[in-house]
Parts: structure tokens; C-alpha cells; sequence
């Protein structure tokens, strides 16, 4: 049992993940140093966990639904209107709990819109989502009247930039809501039947699994992480941006889904392994910044990383693979 | 062996898929001005072998000609420049275009590099005509029944082709008059000088219209026949492969006692699909369903297990009437259902052989109480072995097993939800000879231990070996049940074929 | 009636209705001068617009125009003001290195077998990023050449002017137009979006036709970044962000099916004009905030999808998802 888990931690993301730290230690010596400061911890290690954390929260809803043959292209919108929800309201006087509260109600409200149209209307995902993506902002933007809400909340401001025993909070967030969801998914038969109704609608259907309420919850999930999202973004830089919180991370979430190794076309996920693709994409993020390359770059080589994936994904490189025996790995063995 | 006289021709044509053999030496010849019906069951290798002949695949051995010069078909356009057109089940015609670009799409007449609609339609309208259609040529193909598409399909392939019309099951979704309707433009396609291929699952239809035929089974040629040399009970022997002089050996079951009613079915049917039936099904019996493809015996069962919705008549589990209109219906009265088509509807191909097995139980369970990876591999391993699923590990994806043992699985699965009525739709296709035997010592088991079973099969040896009781259904309809010493292949082979074509046996 | 032609009257209609409504408000709305700027101020969203369309009509989508009109912008900037060279083979540069760019997306999506949105979506990413790569800086484009563009313009009664750039549109619509109703390639890309099965069994060159589409479509997105930086006198490399947005939103609205196969290139035409429409009435209005627009759009985008689901729906080919 104990040798399974470990041949499990040695998992291709988790490699890939070790390769990048690595690489950006050639590239910057101090990158693994870490340091203890105004009781909480520095260095471009925490960096990455800190800044990683919004894309990892969306990723977390995001596998779910990718598991099931869809696509959230929505979360991006809802981390502006959840961000703008929370800020406006502590600007207006309520108590910063109720406002998180509402956020994340308003969030849960998205997705669950999003999944009326797919699990109800039945109108594909990429469509169904594509409404809420384009109206979502200027929902947002209703919401702070246009502006960039700012606010001193210390809840907020504490949820956004804040630290636990050392660790950004934002961090410790993910970290606690991958827990959470992977359990959920893992201890319940919901992540069974989401593989299997992505994996075979058909059958699943016959084998007596009720599909909709199963899309209802996967894009609800997805709203909700994509709130929590938004608080965070929303609370570190003290203001609620309707244009530009959340802007393009659909895409980063839906990348470290894939990274995770969960197919586009649907069927086996983990929650923990979309996480891992987070801090990938992040740690290269952080790794071109401190290496003096203009951020910019990083849209090249997720460019790069998305080919490669696809590539390894796609049915060409699995005729090319060995045939037979050998399971179709979904992701690459090296 | 001439070979003047055949617009087209395979000659011992051999297919290998992997390590299955799809065609083994397989001859067939197309006389011009002649309708040649084409066929078998399930796996007989049809497909295979409209495949070949129109360019789709290449055969392993063996070749084609065309007008006795051997062709090398690459593809269905390259097939199409030999004068040889297609026309599938399916209507694979564009409904979101017009009538008109649907029979010109790829072809069509073009002015100073553009698409010239007018002449297009004008050009349509005198094609139509010929086959009897008078409909707007820019009028959206979707907008019309699936007859009349189904005609623009046989226009499109007869106008670019014009020697050679191939047509796959063009009938099964048409009523009786479109039917007529299709045969009529079928005969004047033939006097005009045309071959036609006709593939169909039925009989009426074959002697309706067809001048030869050609049987194959399990990948073999059976015989090549003029129709005014058979019978229909002779075409339905050649097919499933039953001597009548087999009949009467088979007198295995005494009347047994008949345990109570588990299921009253009555009236029940669905438009368009099956028509009413009434079948009582008592605990411990195997109620066998015999019929050819395309009788409605899969649509039958589809509809008992909610699968498809009924639309009349009512149905009792134990005495109450209950509605099933959908499989979670359907599995809480304990039902269980192994479809036909395992890959599309049976397994979880990337699952594994544990949640495969444990999934149907976990449905019944809901969300909430999951079983836990411990009882799953219990649950997994016990029916696993009950049923000697040859697996290298429990955890393994599905899809890496036989198919036998993938259809072991999918019995498991249900067995798992402890059910009182199993429905098995063609359960040992496709399968290995040792998996086939496990199966159906499976059947006889369920049944001892009073487990109420349907089971739908073409291998008439089996069904007649298991069944207590066999229902017969032909064009959508239950048109027979047989007891007792009627329990034969040959009654079966008959009462397929036609009730008054002679007294049963 | 053809089915497709319903939402295509359904855009036409509310597109009269609205502009009879906002010319009742603000009678100054019915005058050449503001039709000709909403030829002018929509002409990069509209000949983009043509492009998505041909992408959506085979039943695919793309994503990356928005940046390949920024990327367009600055390398012309770049090659003008930096290389020297002239205007016109700076275009032709830019639309050469499109359409190579497209063509690689549609290979990709062709032979890969992935979707659509995740091609484009790459595609997008390196598009922005070798952008930012070239400058991170706007790039100001001083030529005599666009100079000279500026002021063709037809002038109208009524003080109204037609730009150069408000007439491309136009003629790439026209051309569009064409192109999708009366050639054998436009009827493959319908083809296509209504069955790739069926389109391949009646000899549609399902490849060639794929990288043709998605070639064309950033070969228009270049065209419509040239335009963007005759409109902006510079290249600028966050230029029309989110742009594939719009013009998605706008070639649904203008009523071609999201799912493929039905729709019309002047449907998309009137799209663009009623997202222009609501853009110029929130103008007009002046107390209305600019984000209303993406709220309407919204608003439309959804009715119109909800609409397409009520009208095709009965006909759905080969729907075997089963039911749960």
C-alpha cells in the first residue's frame, strides 16, 4: 500500500513540476531560498504558491466540469462579479462576512445558471458558458458603477494578502479547498459517476446515473471556486476591477486542467493533479519574471506548453505509442 | 468461372482485422440490370464487404473488377469514378442544404468560378423529375421526410455514378408506402439497365423486389441464389445457419412448475419503434427472443427497461402497476440490462474492471453512501471470480479486456445489484467460445436460483437450449410464442420467416 | 420558410425596431454623418466578424483573432517605422504571415482531432505574446501613405462621410458574401458544419477545406488589423482585446447557427451594425455607462442561442446522447 502511494506521487505533473522549480534554480540561484520576515515567509517559492493560488481555486471547479466532456469559459467573468459583489458591499457598510457570503452566493448563482443551460436546455458548454464570458464584465462593471471599487476591509484585505502560520493565506485557501473538493469527489461516488458520465454518456445513462444533477453540481462547484477566486484577486490589490480581475484565466484554469491530465473530451480527473498544473504554469510564470525575460513571454510558452499537450493527447501520438498492453496513458510517461 | 457478364465483381476476397478474420474467401457478382439482395446477421460480414466494394477498405486477399478488369478502389470517390455509388442506412446527405446542392455538392456547375445555382436547380428539377419528385430544388433538405431524402440520396449516387447502386438498409426508417415508392424508382432503375446491391433486414422486402441473393455468415459466403428458387423459411435457415433436420433434439426442459408472475407487459409498445405486446414473465424462466435484426427485438427491451419510453399500454412489477420510464426506474424495481452494442452502451472503456462492475450498485446507492475502495474490490473480486473474468488486475481499464470478458463485466455489474429480472441483449456475440460457455452456464444458473430472464439471441442453439419460453418478433411486432415441444429451431426458423408459409412442424 | 432565414429576420427586425426607437430619442441618430461613422468605427470588428464567420459556419470557432489584429498592428507599426519599408508590402507581409499562422491552426485542428477552441486558444497565446515580445510599447505609424488613406473619403449630403477604411468593410462583406453563397468552397464550409461525416462521404476535402477556413479567417483578422491601425495611426500590442468576443457575439446575433452550418455573412453584417447601434445609443445617451453594451450583447447573444435551440432543435441530426 505504502510502495503504491509513493509509485503514485511519481507521477508525470509532479515531474514536470520538479523540472521547472529546478530549471528556475539554474536560472536564480536564491529561488528556493525562503525567508522568515514580519512573521510570515518570503522567496519566489511562496511567490509561486501565493500567485498560483487564484488559477489553482479555478482549476479545482474547472476539472470537474472538464471531467464531464464540458468547458467553463465563464469563471473569468465570475471572478470579477464576485469580486465586484464583495467590494461593493463593504463600501457600502455591510459587515465583510456577509459580503464574502454573498460573493460566493452570487458565484454559486453563475455556475448554476451555466449548468440550467447545459444540463437543462442542453445547449453545449462552450456556448452555454460563452454568455455568461461575454456578460459577466459588464455585470460587473453594473455592479461598481464603472469603477475600480476600492476598499480597506481588513477581512478582505486579509483573505487577499494575508498569511496563515506563515503561508499566504490565498495559498492555504486552495490548498484547503482541494482537500476539501477531492474529498467530496473521492468519498462520495460523485467523482465515479462524473468519469463516467464523461467517459460514456450512453452507458452511464443505462447503468442508472442521473446526468443532470451531476452537470448542475460540476458547474455550480466551478461558479463557487470561481467567487472564492475573485475575493482573493479582489482583496490583493484592496479593490474590486471589473475589467481586469480574472481577465484570460479561464484559459489558465482550463491549461492546468489539461496539464493535470484530465482530457478535454472528458472522463478520468484529479483534483489534485489540475492543482500541480497550476504551480506549473505559475512557477514558469515566476521562473521568466525573475529571470528578466518580460512577462510577455509567458504567453509563449503556454502556447508551446498547449501544443505539446495536445499533441500527446491526440489520437496520432497514441498510435505512434506501443501498441496494445500498454494502457493509453493520457499523459506522457516521460 | 466466367467472368463476362458482372458489372462488378469480388473474388475471393479475405479480411483481417488484427487477428479476426472479417471475410474469408468471399466471392460475389453483380449482373447489370439486376436488384441482389445481400444478406446475414450481425458479424456476418455485409458491411465488411460494401466496404470493400466500394472503396472504403482494401481487402487483405482477393480482388475487385469492375466489367471483368480488375480495379484497385482507394476511397468512395475514387469507387464513384468506376460508375459505383453508395447510398447508407443513415441518410449521409447534408440536411442544412439545399435539394439541390445535396445531389451537385462537389460537382457543381460553375460560371466565371461561381456556384451557377440556376442551372443547379433548373438541372435538379429535370433529375427529380425522373425519380418522381416534384419539390422546390433550393428548398432545405432537412425540410422534407426522410423518404424523400432518402431518394435525393439514390438520385445523387445514381447521377455521379450510374452503373452500380449500392443500398445499405435504405429503408429502415421509411413507412410501407415509401417503401413501395422506393421500389418503384428501384425497378425503373433496373430496367434502365442499372446493378443494384440491396441490403435489408426484411424478408417481405427481399422477395418484394430483389432477383438473387447472397448469404453470407460469420464472415463466409453461404450461397449465391436466384429468389425463385427459395423459400423464405429456406433464406431464414441459410441465414442463422439451422437445419430443420436438427429440429426435435432439443427437448431438454420438462414443464417445469412455473414460479409466480414477476412482470405483466400489457399493450406495451412505442410509436415508430415497437409495437404493442403482451408478455407475462414469471420468476425462475427465461423468456428467449427470437427474431433478425431489426424486428424490434433490441427496441423491445430498450422500452421494458425504460431506456426508451413507452407510449401505451401498462406494465406490473409483482402484481402493482408501476411506470418505467426511465433505467433509474427501471433498476429500482430490479431490472438490469446488457445492451447489444457493449462499446457504445455497455462499458466505461477508460473505468476499470472494479467500477465497472461496482458502478450500476453505486447508482442504486446514490451519492452519498459510497462504497469504499476496499468493499468495491470485494464486491469486484467476488463477482469477478463467479464469473472467471480473466483479468491481469481488477484495477485495469476496461477497454484492455476481450470482449467476452468485457461482456462478463458488464453481467457483474448487474448481478452486483442483486436483480430480479436481467434482460441480455445478444449477450454472447462477438465473444470467445470459452466466455460464450461461461455465459450461458450463467443463464441456467440466474434462472435455478429463480431470477426472471429475457434474453435476446440469433444463435437459435443457444436460446432453444435455455429458454423456457420463446417469443418471436418480426417487423416490429410480437407475432409469435412457442411452449413446450414448439421450443425447435425449426418452428423458430418458420415462425420468423412467415407464419402461413407453411404449418409448423 | 428556410429555417435559417428566421433569425436572420429576427436580427433585421430588432435592428429596425432599435434604430427606430433611437431615432425617435434622438432624431440626430437618423443622419449620414452617423451612419458613416458606424461603417467607420465598426469596420475592424466587422471584417473580422466576416472571418469568424466562415469559422462558426463549419462548426468551429476561433479565438485567436483578437490578437492576431493586435499582432498584425504592431508588426506593420514595426516594419513601417522601424524597417522603412512602405505601407503596402508591410500589408502584404502581415497578411502573408496570417495566413500561415491560420493554416497551422487549421492543421492542427485537422490532424490533432482536438477542438477548435483550444487550437485558436494557443494560437491566441503566442499571437498576444509575440507581440509583446516585438514591444511593449505602442508604436506610432508616421507615413504619408496612411495620411493619404485618412482622407479618402466619399463625402455624403448631410455632412456625412464614407472612410476608406468603412468602404473595405463593405467590399469584404460583398466578397464574403460571395464566397460563402456562391462558390464550391463556401458551400463545403456550410457542408462541413452541417455534418463532417455526411461532407466527407460526398468528396468534400474535409482537410483542405479546415486549413482554408482557418487561414482565411486570420488573413481577415490581419486585414482588419491594418485597418485597426489606419483607424489608430500606431500598432499596439494589447489592440483589441477580447475583439474574437464581439465578433462571435455578433455573427451569432446576426443568426448563423453557434453549432454550424446555417447562417448568412450579411446576417453578421447586420450583428455588427446592432452592436454598433448600442454602442452609439449609449453615446448619444450619455448617462448611460459603456459596460450596458457588454450586458446587452449578453442579453442578445443568449436570446439568440436560446432562439436557434427552439428552431433546430426538432431537427437535430443523429442526437444520440441519451437522455438521463
Amino acid at each position: 500500500m505504502i510502495r503504491r502511494s509513493l509509485l503514485k506521487l511519481a507521477n508525470p505533473q509532479l515531474l514536470a513540476l520538479i523540472g521547472v522549480l529546478l530549471i528556475n534554480w539554474l536560472l536564480f540561484p536564491n529561488f528556493f531560498r525562503v525567508t522568515w520576515q514580519d512573521g510570515r515567509f518570503f522567496g519566489s517559492l511562496i511567490d509561486v504558491i501565493n500567485r498560483g493560488a487564484p488559477v489553482a481555486i479555478l482549476a479545482v471547479g474547472m476539472v470537474g466540469v472538464i471531467a464531464t466532456k464540458g468547458v467553463d469559459l465563464s469563471v473569468g467573468a465570475v471572478m470579477a462579479v464576485a469580486g465586484a459583489v464583495a467590494a461593493t458591499m463593504v463600501v457600502a457598510g455591510y459587515p465583510a462576512p456577509i459580503a464574502v457570503v454573498a460573493a460566493l452566493a452570487v458565484g454559486l448563482l453563475c455556475g448554476l445558471w451555466n449548468g440550467i443551460l447545459v444540463a437543462v436546455l442542453d445547449i453545449q458548454p462552450i456556448i452555454a458558458t460563452l454568455v455568461l464570458m461575454v456578460a459577466g464584465r459588464g455585470i460587473a462593471q453594473l455592479i461598481t458603477e464603472g469603477f475600480i471599487v476600492t476598499f480597506n476591509d481588513p477581512l478582505l484585505i486579509y483573505i487577499g494578502t494575508g498569511s496563515f502560520f506563515g503561508f499566504p493565506m490565498a495559498a492555504v485557501i486552495a490548498l484547503v479547498l482541494m482537500v476539501v473538493v477531492t474529498l467530496i469527489v473521492r468519498r462520495t461516488a460523485i467523482g465515479l459517476f462524473i468519469e463516467a458520465v464523461g467517459v460514456n454518456r450512453a452507458a452511464a445513462s443505462l447503468a442508472g446515473i442521473r446526468s443532470r444533477m451531476l452537470l448542475l453540481l460540476v458547474y455550480s462547484l466551478s461558479g463557487f471556486c470561481a467567487a472564492i477566486a475573485g475575493i482573493i484577486v479582489a482583496g490583493d490589490i484592496r479593490g474590486a476591477d471589473a475589467n481586469n480581475a480574472g481577465l484570460w484565466l479561464e484559459l489558465d484554469a482550463i491549461l492546468a486542467v489539461v496539464i493535470g491530465g484530465t482530457s478535454l473530451l472528458g472522463g478520468r480527473f484529479s483534483v489534485p493533479l489540475a492543482v500541480i498544473g497550476a504551480l506549473i504554469i505559475q512557477a514558469m510564470n515566476t521562473g521568466i519574471l525573475v529571470s528578466g525575460f518580460p512577462p510577455e513571454f509567458n504567453l509563449i510558452v503556454k502556447a508551446g506548453l498547449i501544443f505539446i499537450v495536445l499533441v500527446i493527447q491526440s489520437p496520432l501520438a497514441s498510435r505512434l505509442a506501443p501498441p496494445r498492453l500498454q494502457p493509453a496513458a493520457k499523459v506522457p510517461a516521460k | 468461372m466466367t467472368d463476362t457478364g458482372y458489372a462488378l465483381e469480388a473474388r475471393g476476397i479475405v479480411k483481417i482485422f488484427g487477428n479476426h478474420v472479417a471475410l474469408d474467401k468471399v466471392d460475389f457478382g453483380l449482373k447489370p440490370g439486376e436488384v441482389h439482395a445481400l444478406l446475414g446477421e450481425n458479424g456476418a460480414g455485409k458491411s465488411t464487404l460494401i466496404k470493400i466494394l466500394t472503396g472504403a477498405y482494401q481487402p487483405t486477399l482477393g480482388e475487385v473488377l469492375v466489367d471483368g478488369v480488375p480495379a484497385t478502389l482507394n476511397n468512395p470517390q475514387h469507387a464513384q469514378t468506376y460508375g459505383i455509388g453508395t447510398v447508407y442506412q443513415e441518410v449521409n446527405l447534408l440536411p442544412n442544404r439545399s435539394v439541390a446542392e445535396n445531389l451537385y455538392l462537389g460537382h457543381q456547375p460553375t460560371r466565371f468560378g461561381f456556384v451557377d445555382r440556376r442551372k443547379m436547380e433548373r438541372d435538379s428539377k429535370i433529375v427529380l423529375a425522373r425519380y418522381g419528385l416534384n419539390i422546390d430544388p433550393s428548398s432545405e433538405l432537412g425540410a422534407h421526410s426522410v423518404a424523400v431524402q432518402q431518394i435525393v440520396a439514390i438520385a445523387r449516387a445514381v447521377e455521379l455514378s450510374g452503373k452500380v447502386l449500392i443500398l445499405d438498409e435504405p429503408t429502415a426508417s421509411l413507412d410501407r408506402n415509401e417503401v413501395e415508392r422506393l421500389f418503384e424508382i428501384i425497378v425503373d432503375l433496373k430496367k434502365s439497365g442499372l446493378a443494384v446491391v440491396f441490403i435489408t433486414h426484411f424478408l417481405d422486402q427481399v422477395f418484394a423486389i430483389a432477383d438473387r441473393v447472397t448469404i453470407l455468415r460469420n464472415g463466409k459466403l453461404i450461397d449465391t441464389k436466384s429468389l425463385d428458387t427459395l423459400t423464405r423459411t429456406d433464406v431464414v435457415r441459410l441465414m442463422l445457419g439451422k437445419d430443420i433436420a436438427f429440429s426435435g433434439a432439443t427437448k431438454l426442459e420438462e414443464n417445469r412448475p412455473l414460479g409466480e408472475v414477476l412482470l405483466d407487459f400489457k399493450n406495451y409498445g412505442r410509436k415508430r419503434s415497437v409495437h404493442p405486446f403482451n408478455l407475462t414473465i414469471h420468476k425462475g424462466e427465461v423468456v428467449g427472443v427470437a427474431g433478425l435484426l431489426g424486428s424490434g427485438r433490441t427496441e423491445m427491451a430498450r422500452i421494458m427497461f425504460g431506456a426508451d419510453a413507452a407510449d401505451e399500454g401498462t406494465v406490473s412489477v409483482s402484481g402493482t402497476q408501476t411506470s418505467i420510464s426511465r433505467p433509474t426506474d427501471a433498476i429500482a424495481h430490479g431490472f438490469g440490462f446488457c445492451p447489444e452494442d457493449r462499446k457504445a452502451e455497455g462499458i466505461f472503456g477508460d473505468l476499470s474492471v472494479r467500477e465497472n462492475i461496482v458502478i450500476a450498485l453505486q447508482g442504486k446507492l446514490g451519492w452519498f453512501s459510497a462504497l469504499n475502495r476496499d468493499e468495491q474490490m470485494e464486491i469486484a473480486g467476488r463477482f469477478g471470480e463467479a464469473m472467471d473474468i480473466r483479468a491481469a488486475s481488477l484495477d485495469m481499464p476496461v477497454k484492455l479486456l476481450s470482449g467476452g470478458n468485457q461482456q462478463k463485466v458488464i453481467l457483474s455489474r448487474w448481478l452486483a445489484t442483486d436483480p430480479a429480472f436481467l434482460i441480455l441483449d445478444e449477450p454472447t456475440r462477438g465473444i470467445d467460445v470459452g466466455a460464450h460457455a461461461e455465459i450461458v452456464r450463467t443463464i441456467n444458473r440466474l434462472r435455478d436460483e429463480g431470477l426472471a430472464l429475457v434474453v435476446i439471441s440469433s444463435e437459435l442453439d443457444e436460446v432453444v437450449a435455455y429458454s423456457s419460453r420463446i417469443v418471436v418478433m418480426r417487423d416490429r411486432e410480437l407475432v409469435a410464442e412457442l411452449n413446450g415441444e414448439n421450443i425447435n429451431p425449426g418452428v423458430i426458423v418458420q415462425a420468423i420467416a412467415n407464419h402461413r408459409d407453411g404449418a409448423p412442424a | 420558410m428556410n429555417r435559417s432565414l428566421r433569425p436572420l429576420l429576427a436580427t433585421a427586425l430588432i435592428f429596425a425596431i432599435a434604430y427606430a426607437l433611437a431615432v425617435m430619442q434622438f432624431p440626430s441618430m437618423f443622419s449620414t454623418r452617423v451612419l458613416g461613422n458606424f461603417l467607420t468605427d465598426n469596420a475592424f470588428l466587422g471584417i473580422a466578424a466576416v472571418g469568424m464567420t466562415f469559422v462558426i459556419l463549419s462548426g468551429g470557432i476561433d479565438l485567436s483573432v483578437g490578437a492576431v489584429i493586435g499582432f498584425t498592428g504592431v508588426l506593420v507599426a514595426v516594419l513601417i517605422a522601424w524597417a522603412g519599408m512602405h505601407p503596402l508590402l508591410a500589408f502584404a507581409i502581415a497578411i502573408l504571415v496570417a495566413g500561415a499562422f491560420g493554416a497551422t491552426m487549421g492543421l492542427a485542428i485537422h490532424y490533432l482531432q482536438v477542438p477548435a477552441f483550444i487550437v485558436t486558444l494557443a494560437g491566441m497565446f503566442l499571437a498576444r505574446g509575440g507581440a509583446s515580445v516585438i514591444t511593449r510599447d505602442s508604436v506610432p505609424i508616421n507615413h504619408e501613405f496612411y495620411a493619404w488613406i485618412s482622407d479618402l473619403t466619399i463625402r455624403l449630403p448631410g455632412g456625412g462621410r464614407l472612410s476608406f477604411i468603412g468602404l473595405t468593410m463593405v467590399a469584404i462583406f460583398i466578397i464574403g458574401a460571395l464566397i460563402a453563397h456562391r462558390t464550391k468552397f463556401g458551400s463545403y464550409v456550410y457542408a462541413l458544419g452541417g455534418n463532417p461525416v455526411s461532407a466527407s462521404l460526398m468528396g468534400v476535402p474535409v482537410a483542405r477545406t479546415t486549413v482554408a477556413i482557418y487561414a482565411l479567417s486570420s488573413v481577415l483578422a490581419a486585414i482588419s488589423g491594418i485597418v485597426f491601425s489606419l483607424y489608430t495611426s500606431a500598432g499596439y500590442p494589447l489592440a483589441a482585446v477580447g475583439v474574437e468576443l464581439d465578433a462571435i457575439s455578433a455573427v451569432v446575433i446576426g443568426g448563423t447557427l453557434l453549432t454550424g452550418g446555417h447562417g448568412f455573412v450579411l446576417g453578421t453584417f447586420i450583428g455588427v451594425m446592432l452592436l454598433g447601434l448600442v454602442q452609439t445609443y449609449i453615446i448619444f445617451d450619455g448617462t448611460l455607462s459603456s459596460w450596458w453594451t457588454k450586458i446587452v450583447i449578453g442579453i442578445l447573444l443568449f436570446l439568440f442561442i436560446v432562439l436557434q435551440r427552439l428552431i433546430f432543435v426538432a431537427s437535430a441530426p443523429g442526437e444520440k446522447a441519451a437522455k438521463a
